[in-house]
C-alpha cells in the first residue's frame, strides 16, 4: 500500500493527503464513505421528521402549552384543542390490552420455555410468531365481524351478570368500545410477550433450576420462585415493548372503538386513541386543528420512545444477568 | 434452502417486480383524479364509469374520502378537482386563493336527501321526525325510543323503551354539514352549542366514516340512529323516516320532494351557486336537503386536463342528469342548468 | 397450575388459526379468477375485483424495499463493520427513534413532506414505507454481521484482502441467509401498513398511472370495502384479506425457515 509518508519529504499535510488517495484507490475509504453516507442518511432522515412535526405542531403548541395535555374538549370551531380523552383512550386500551395479553403470554411463555420438549416448543413458537406477522387492518375486520358479535350476544351480558357491579361494566353495550378495541390490541401484542418472555426464560442459566429441583422443589416451585424471578426484567421488558406496540396501533382500534372522545369509567362505552383521531380526521385538518392533530402525534410519539427505552433497558440488564 | 435457489428466487422477484411497475406506465390515458364528498359517491362513480365508456383514453378517478378531506385536497393543489356537499366557506375560499393566486368555482350537480336512517329491530321505516325531536336525539337530551317528542309523532308505532344510539361522522362531512345546517335552524341550543360545520363537536354518539361507514354502523347496531344519503339507505336496505318541514307537513325523504327543496333555489341562487336549500318553503319539499357541488379550480395548469373538465361538465349537465333519478339523486332545477353552462366558460 | 400454561400455549396459538380459516370460510368463494383480474365495479354493481391493488401494492412495496433495504443494510453495515463507539450509539440511537414513531405519524409526515409536492401515489406512499423498513433492517444487518465469527474476518486480512474486500466477499457473504430473510419479514410487516398508505397513496378504481397517481393499495381497500354495509364489498374485504395474510404469512414462513437452517442465530 503507498501512502505512508516518506522520510525525506517531510510535511505532514503531503504525507497525510497522500495516505488519503492511497486508501481511496485501493477502494477502502469510498467503501468507508459509503457506509458512513447510508449511517448518517438514517440520522438526517430521523432529524428531518422530528423537526417536520416539532414545527408543524408549534401553533398549538405555543397556543396551549402543557394544559393540552389536561384539557379535554377538542372543539375546532371554537378553536380549543385538548388531548385528556384520547390520551385517556389510547392508556386505557393499551392497559386492558396488557391485562389480558399479559398473563396468557406470560403463561404460554412458561410452557414453551420450561415445560414443552424442545421441538414442540420450537414449532409452537414460529405458530405464535407468525400471529405477529397478521396485519393490523385484518384484526380490525376479525373485530366488527366477528368478535363484536360474540360480544354482544354472550360474552357482554354475562359479564355483566358477574360483574355488573364494577364500574369498568356498567352501561350499555353497542358492539363497538373500549373493551372490544383492548381485547383485538391483546391478541395482538400476545406473540411479542411469548417471544420475548420465552427468550428472556431461556437464558435462565441451567444451574438455577437444576439447583431449586435438587433442593426438593416441585417443577412448578422452581418455575415460578427460581426462573421466573431471575428473568423478571427482561419479561418486564417484553410487557413494556407489547405496550409501546399496543400504542402505536391505528387500524384495529378505530375499526372498533366507536371513535367518541369520551373519559368514562366504563369499558363498555365507546372511547377514541390519538392514532385514531389522526386517521379520522387528518384528511380534512388544515391550519390550527392540523398543527393540534399533530402535536397529538407528537404526545403520542413520545409515550412510545419513553416506553420502549425502558423496555431495551430492562432486556438488556436480563441478559446480562444471565451471562455473568 | 442452497444460494443457488436463493440467487434464482431473487432474480425472478426483481424481474416480475420491475414488469409489475413498468406496465402500468405504458399506458396512454389521460387522467384527471379528484377527491370529496361520499354524499354523491354512487352518482360520480356511475357518471365517471360511463363517461370512460364513452371517451376510453379518459379516466377520471375520484377518492371518496369526505368533503372536508376534498376541500383541503382542493387547497393543497393534491388533486384536480374536489367535491363537497357543504360549500366552500369565504376563508377557505381566501386560503386557496392566498395560494394559488386564483379561484375556486363551485358547480353544484345534483341534490340529495340526507335521512334520519335507523335500526330498530320491530319498527318498519317510515318513522316520523320533527326537527325538535331530532335536535333532542343529537344534544343527547332525548335518550330513549319512547320519548314523548318521538310518541306523539308516531302514536300508531309501538317504540320501545330503549337507548338511542347516535351515529355520526368521525372525518370531515358535507352530509355533516347539511345535517346540521338544518338542525341549527330548527333548534336554537344546536346552534350556540354546537353550530354549522363539515365537523363539529358532537355532543355524543358514535363516528364512523363517511357515509359508507355510518351506514354500516346503523346496520350493525341495534336501536341506532344516524344519518346518511338517501341512496345508502336504499342500497342496503335500511329503515329511514320522514321529517316535518316548516309547513309542517312529514315529508318522505325521496326523488320529488327533493325537487321541490331544490326548486326554490333557481330564484335565489348567487352567481357562485353557493345555497343552502334545508327548510326549503313548500308543501312537499324535504327539509334536509343539500346540492353538492364539484369544486373546479378556474385556472388549470394542463390545457388538456381543462378542456376534459369543461367537457365533462357539460355532459354532467345533460346526459348525466338523466342519470341521477335512477339513483334517486335529484337533477338540477333547469334554471340553475343554464346558468351552470354559461359559467363552464370561466375555466381557463 | 402448570396446565394452565398449557391452556395459555393453545388459546395463543389457536388464534391464528381460527383468523386463517375465518378469512378462508368468509373469502374464499369471492377468490375467482375475477378477483384477480378485474378493476373494482361503481358502487352497487356487482363483479369487481382487486386487480389494480395488487398491484398498486406491489409498486408501492417495491420502492419501499429500494429505499429501506439499501440504506438499512449499508448503515448496518457501517455500524457493524466500521463505525467508532462515539457514533455508532448516535446512528443506534437515532434508529431506534425512528423505530419508535407510530405509523400513523409516519403518514402524518410523509404527507407533509412528499404528497403536498407530489400528490398522492406509490411515490408517496413507498417512501413512508421504506422509512418504516429502515430501522428494522439497520438491526437485523448489523446483529447478523456481528455474529460472523472473528475469525473469519481475520483470516481474509491475513490473506491479504484489504478492508471492503473482506466485508464484501467473506463477511456479509456469511451473514447473508440471516440478513435475506430478516428483510424478507421486514418486507411482510411492511405490506400490512395501512395507516401510512391512508395518508399518502390515494385511491383509485383504474389502474395505476404513474408513481404521482392516486394508487389503490390492498390493505386501503380492505379497510374502505369493510366499513361500508355492502356485503358484496364485505366478500371482497374478506378475500383481499385472505389473499394479504396468505403472502405475508408465505414470505415469513420461508424466511424463517431460512435462518434456522444453519445460520447462526444472534443471540
Amino acid at each position: 500500500m503507498t501512502g505512508s509518508a516518506s522520510i525525506a519529504s517531510g510535511v505532514r499535510p503531503q504525507g497525510w493527503v497522500r495516505s488519503y488517495v492511497g486508501r481511496l484507490k485501493t477502494g477502502d475509504e469510498i467503501a468507508r464513505l459509503i457506509a458512513l453516507t447510508a449511517a448518517s442518511t438514517i440520522i438526517v432522515i430521523t432529524v428531518m421528521l422530528v423537526w417536520n412535526l416539532w414545527t408543524v405542531s408549534a401553533p398549538t403548541r405555543l397556543k396551549f402549552g402543557f394544559a393540552f395535555l389536561w384539557t379535554s374538549v377538542w372543539d375546532t370551531n371554537t378553536g380549543q384543542y385538548g388531548a385528556l380523552p384520547y390520551i385517556y383512550g389510547t392508556a386505557v386500551t393499551s392497559l386492558v390490552a396488557l391485562l389480558i395479553a399479559v398473563p396468557l403470554g406470560v403463561g404460554a411463555a412458561i410452557f414453551l420455555a420450561e415445560l414443552a420438549p424442545p421441538r414442540l416448543s420450537d414449532a409452537l413458537t414460529f405458530l405464535i410468531e407468525l400471529l405477529a406477522a397478521v396485519p393490523s387492518v385484518i384484526f380490525g375486520l376479525i373485530g366488527i365481524f366477528m368478535l363484536v358479535p360474540v360480544l354482544q350476544s354472550s360474552v357482554v351480558p354475562s359479564l355483566k351478570a358477574v360483574f355488573g357491579f364494577l364500574p369498568f361494566f356498567q352501561g350499555s353495550f353497542y358492539g363497538v368500545s373500549i373493551f372490544t378495541a383492548s381485547i383485538v390490541l391483546s391478541l395482538m401484542i400476545v406473540p411479542f410477550i411469548i417471544s420475548v418472555s420465552r427468550e428472556m426464560l431461556l437464558a435462565v442459566p441451567r444451574d438455577l433450576r437444576e439447583a431449586a429441583l435438587a433442593l426438593g422443589s416441585t417443577k412448578w416451585e422452581s418455575t415460578w420462585q427460581v426462573v421466573v424471578p431471575f428473568a423478571r426484567s427482561g419479561i418486564v421488558g417484553s410487557i413494556f415493548l407489547a405496550l409501546a406496540r399496543a400504542l402505536g396501533e391505528t387500524m384495529a382500534v378505530t375499526m372498533v372503538i366507536g371513535n367518541t372522545p369520551n373519559i368514562k369509567a366504563t369499558l363498555l362505552g365507546a372511547g377514541y386513541s390519538i392514532a385514531a383521531k389522526i386517521a379520522n380526521e387528518f384528511g380534512e385538518a388544515r391550519g390550527e386543528v392540523l398543527s393540534g392533530l399533530v402535536e397529538l402525534g407528537l404526545v403520542l410519539f413520545a409515550l412510545t420512545i419513553v416506553i420502549n427505552g425502558a423496555a431495551r433497558l430492562l432486556i438488556i440488564m436480563t441478559t446480562a444477568k444471565g451471562t455473568k | 434452502m442452497s444460494s443457488k435457489t436463493i440467487r434464482c428466487l431473487l432474480m425472478n422477484t426483481s424481474a416480475i417486480a420491475a414488469l409489475a411497475c413498468c406496465a402500468p406506465l405504458a399506458t396512454a390515458q389521460t387522467v384527471l383524479n379528484g377527491a370529496g364528498a361520499s354524499f354523491p359517491t354512487p352518482i360520480y362513480q356511475k357518471w365517471f364509469s360511463d363517461y370512460h365508456k364513452q371517451h376510453p383514453d379518459i379516466e377520471i378517478n375520484y377518492q371518496s374520502k369526505g368533503s372536508g378531506a376534498g376541500i383541503a385536497s382542493v387547497i393543497d393543489g393534491t388533486v384536480d378537482f374536489g367535491a363537497s356537499d357543504g360549500p366552500m366557506s369565504d376563508a377557505q375560499l381566501k386560503t386557496y386563493h392566498d395560494k394559488h393566486g386564483s379561484d375556486v368555482l363551485h358547480f353544484p350537480t345534483v341534490a340529495g336527501a340526507d335521512v334520519p336512517a335507523y335500526n330498530i329491530p320491530g319498527v318498519a321505516a317510515g318513522l316520523n321526525f320533527t326537527g325538535e325531536a331530532l335536535a333532542g336525539i343529537f344534544l343527547g337530551k332525548i335518550t330513549k325510543w319512547n320519548d314523548p317528542e318521538l310518541t306523539k309523532a308516531n302514536p300508531k308505532i309501538k317504540l320501545p323503551d330503549a337507548d338511542i344510539v347516535v351515529v355520526h361522522r368521525s372525518d370531515g362531512s358535507g352530509t355533516t354539514y347539511c345535517w346540521t345546517d338544518f338542525l341549527s335552524k330548527v333548534s336554537p341550543e344546536w346552534k350556540t352549542k354546537v353550530g354549522t360545520n363539515t365537523t363539529v363537536n358532537w355532543p355524543t354518539g358514535l363516528g364512523a366514516p363517511q357515509n359508507n361507514g355510518v351506514a354500516g354502523q346503523i346496520k350493525q347496531t341495534p336501536n341506532s340512529l344516524g344519518y346518511i344519503e338517501l341512496i345508502y339507505a336504499l342500497n342496503n336496505e335500511i329503515a329511514y323516516g320522514n321529517v316535518k318541514n316548516p309547513a309542517g307537513v312529514f315529508v318522505k325523504p325521496e326523488l320529488a320532494s327533493v325537487v321541490a327543496a331544490a326548486a326554490g333555489a333557481a330564484k335565489t341562487m348567487p352567481p357562485d351557486f353557493r345555497v343552502s336549500i334545508t327548510n326549503s318553503p313548500g308543501k312537499n319539499a324535504y327539509p334536509i336537503a343539500t346540492f353538492t357541488w364539484l369544486l373546479v379550480p378556474e385556472e388549470f395548469k394542463d390545457q388538456a386536463k381543462a378542456k376534459i373538465m369543461k367537457d365533462f361538465l357539460h355532459w354532467m349537465l345533460t346526459t348525466g342528469q338523466k342519470e341521477a333519478q335512477t339513483l334517486s339523486y335529484a337533477p338540477l332545477p333547469k334554471e340553475i342548468i343554464a346558468t351552470e353552462e354559461k359559467a363552464i366558460a370561466k375555466i381557463k | 397450575m402448570l396446565f394452565l400454561t398449557g391452556v395459555c400455549t393453545v388459546i395463543a396459538v389457536s388464534v391464528l388459526f381460527v383468523i386463517l380459516g375465518y378469512l378462508f370460510a368468509k373469502g374464499g368463494s369471492s377468490l375467482s379468477l375475477q378477483f384477480f383480474t378485474n378493476l373494482p365495479a361503481p358502487t352497487g354493481e356487482t363483479g369487481g375485483g382487486m386487480a389494480n391493488a395488487i398491484l398498486g401494492s406491489g409498486q408501492v412495496l417495491l420502492l419501499a424495499t429500494c429505499i429501506g433495504v439499501p440504506i438499512g443494510f449499508i448503515a448496518g453495515v457501517y455500524l457493524s463493520e466500521y463505525s467508532g463507539a462515539a457514533f455508532a450509539s448516535i446512528v443506534r440511537f437515532m434508529t431506534d427513534l425512528l423505530n419508535g414513531v407510530p405509523s400513523i405519524v409516519v403518514g402524518v409526515v410523509a404527507y407533509t413532506l412528499v404528497v403536498l409536492k407530489t400528490g398522492t401515489g406509490p411515490l408517496a406512499g413507498g417512501i413512508a414505507l421504506g422509512i418504516m423498513m429502515i430501522p428494522i433492517a439497520v438491526r437485523s444487518t448489523e446483529a447478523f454481521l456481528r455474529a460472523v465469527p472473528t475469525s473469519l474476518r481475520e483470516g481474509a486480512m491475513a490473506l491479504g484482502a484489504n478492508q471492503w474486500k473482506t466485508i464484501g466477499t467473506v463477511v456479509i457473504p456469511a451473514a447473508m441467509r440471516g440478513i435475506l430473510s430478516g428483510m424478507m419479514l421486514n418486507l411482510a410487516r411492511v405490506a400490512g401498513e395501512t395507516a401510512p398508505l391512508l395518508l399518502t397513496a390515494g385511491l383509485s378504481m383504474y389502474w395505476n398511472h404513474g408513481w404521482t397517481q392516486p394508487v389503490a393499495t390492498l390493505p386501503v381497500m380492505i379497510y374502505t370495502d369493510a366499513v361500508g354495509p355492502q356485503e358484496d364489498l364485505h366478500r371482497q374485504a374478506w378475500a383481499a384479506g385472505f389473499v394479504l395474510l396468505s403472502l405475508v404469512l408465505l414470505v415469513n414462513v420461508i424466511a424463517r425457515t431460512i435462518i434456522s437452517r444453519g445460520v447462526h442465530k444472534p443471540r
